[in-house]
């Protein structure tokens, strides 16, 4: 769809679209603010869901009957508008996976197997365990080096300090796009630049910004790009690993099985091409199917709009949490979106959460998967209220009187 | 002296004039605020139940065949909630601990914070109290 066509970006008209706001809990009318979490779905996900499993359930790239091929088509279908979404050059660089982790993990065991000892990993000081563990592992087993590119007391990576971290050991940068603890908006195209300029890759870990902001892999020069579709409007079980080509096409398969295979003797097996090749098994076809779908919905709007209207919504919180007397926000970049971290001095997270939700808003607290986060703002955890494009700025009023009468009551 | 079940039953009718979350949440912050903390000395790793999301200290002993406990959590909804329990299982001999169907939680609505998905390590401390009565089962035996 091209720009012109855009619909206008109207929340009331969007909110619609999404049955599972539209419920009460504990007598309240939902207010959902844990979106970094996982997203709802639009009507068009749901019944793309019901009629998949109610009519074209069959197995793919491997039936001559009907319904195979049927599924097929809309599985090869999902992977071309995912790779349009994103600006991909081939849909070949599209990788169907289980989620961001998967194809983190993916990445570490088949590129890493392409490196060597003493190599070196960069990733930063605020990265999700998905985006650590995956390299320490890696680093364990063919003895590399992990490296950590500290943050400052905004939660903004320090780029003096990457660049001094950064040299030519460096094989490979492993950076979050967007902080799912803090909201701070990573410079990747920036990053990218300086990874390739010591001959090292990059990987994006877009499981955050994919939902929140137009995404172009060539324009960033992302080597490498991972999201889960579950955050992003889709199902659980699906997400995508977007690789370039020359990069995928040197690595080796990750797992074996059927479907990555060309041929096989019980002496030798020659493996099948991209994308397959790093796809083994039956996969996740209803979930890469209404992917597919999601993405379709996300095409028809308007994402410049979308991310400047979850910035104003994120900013109106922020700064009306900040009036509270022993509130402190976490995360305070420049650049920065739809997350708003915050700590009450003497209160427990765990309390705010838990009174949070009796009021019927969801928030997350704890570390948010970011444990080396916690330690470096010496806290427990946060409060974390991540918004959507579907939130309102009246949830947010109602939120905030929720956040004041529940400090009030722990106080 | 109440039995154990005659304490469920007493905390049960202390939730029944509670229509609104809100108000049964107030009751158990002021539990917790209330809970006669562990002594400091005694907050140490080895009584440390370490949940996802809060830490709970518990100590338990045998004095004249009689459970004891004291606690402490970070969290003051949890250290209502181990306020409760205490109040339950305190004084109980090890058999009626180890024995002990503390269904009451459920009958005042806060069984979420026992399911094995709360990381708050209330689960793990009911686990603890009742390993603790199992042992000392054990020894008399
Ligand atoms: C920044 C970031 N990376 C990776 C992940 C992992 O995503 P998933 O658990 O869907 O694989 C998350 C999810 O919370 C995230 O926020």
């Amino acid at each position: 769809m091209t720009e012109g066509t855009k619909k206008p970006f109207i929340v009331r008209e969007i909110r619609q679209q999404f049955p599972a706001l539209r419920q009460l809990i504990y007598d309240k009318n939902l207010i959902y603010f844990d979106n970094g979490a996982t997203s709802q779905k639009p009507q068009v996900v749901l019944d793309a869901i019901n009629m998949y499993y109610s009519k074209d359930n069959a197995n793919i790239h491997r039936g001559v009957h009907f319904m195979s091929q049927q599924a097929t088509t809309e599985y090869e279908k999902a992977r071309v508008t995912i790779q349009n979404y994103i600006h991909a050059k081939k849909s070949e660089e599209i990788i169907f996976t289980k989620g961001a982790t998967d194809g983190i993990n993916l990445v570490a065991f088949s590129f890493g197997e392409l490196l060597s000892a003493g190599d070196e990993i960069l990733i930063t000081a605020m990265e999700h365990h998905s985006n650590i563990v995956p390299w320490q592992m890696l680093c364990q087993r063919k003895n590399l080096t992990l490296r950590v590119a500290p943050i400052n007391k905004k939660g903004e990576l320090i780029i003096e300090e990457f660049d001094k971290l950064l040299n030519s050991k460096t094989k490979l940068v492993a950076v979050t796009h967007i902080s799912n603890t803090l909201g701070t908006i990573n410079p990747v195209k920036e990053l990218a630049v300086k990874a390739h300029a010591v001959g090292a890759k990059i990987l994006v870990d877009g499981a955050q910004s994919i939902q929140h902001m137009s995404i172009d892999v060539v324009d960033m020069d992302c080597d490498f790009f991972v999201f889960s579709g579950h955050k992003v409007f889709g199902p659980t079980g699906i997400g995508v690993l977007y690789g370039k080509e020359a990069l995928l096409d040197k690595m080796p398969p990750y797992q074996g099985g059927g479907d990555m295979i060309s041929r096989v003797t019980f002496e030798h097996t020659t493996y099948n091409e991209l994308p397959f090749k790093f796809e083994a098994g039956t996969p996740h076809i209803a979930g890469g199917i209404c992917l597919g779908k999601a993405f379709e919905f996300l095409s028809e709007l308007d994402m410049d709009a979308v991310q400047k209207y979850e910035k104003e919504l994120a900013e109106y919180a922020q700064d009306m949490l900040d009036t509270f007397e022993g509130l402190a926000i976490i995360g305070e970049a420049k650049k920065k979106t739809s997350v708003v971290s915050f700590v009450v001095e003497n209160i427990h997270p765990f309390d705010i959460g838990t009174l949070l939700d009796k009021q019927g808003i969801a928030v997350r607290t704890g570390h948010h998967c970011t444990q080396p986060l916690m330690d470096f703002f010496q806290i427990p955890g946060t409060v974390r209220a991540s918004f959507a494009f579907y939130n309102t700025r009246e949830e947010v009023d109602i939120f905030i009187a929720a956040v004041e009468k529940s400090i009030n009551m722990l106080k | 002296m109440m039995t154990l079940e005659e304490k469920q039953q007493e905390i049960i009718g202390e939730f029944q004039i509670f229509d609104d979350w809100m108000d049964k949440y107030e009751y158990i912050i002021d539990l917790g605020k209330e809970l006669p903390l562990i002594d400091k000395d005694k907050k140490t790793d080895d009584r440390l139940i370490r949940g996802c999301q809060s830490n709970v200290w518990l100590d338990a002993t045998v004095e004249n065949g009689k459970m004891k406990f004291t606690s402490d959590a970070d969290a003051i909804i949890t250290k209502g909630i181990i306020g409760l329990l205490i109040r339950v299982l305190n004084n109980e001999t090890p058999e009626s601990v180890a024995k002990a169907d503390l269904h009451f939680i459920k009958t005042i609505g806060l069984q979420e914070h026992l399911s094995p998905t709360r990381a708050n390590g209330l689960l793990s401390m009911v686990q603890k109290m009742k390993m603790t009565a199992l042992l000392n089962l054990d020894n008399n035996a």
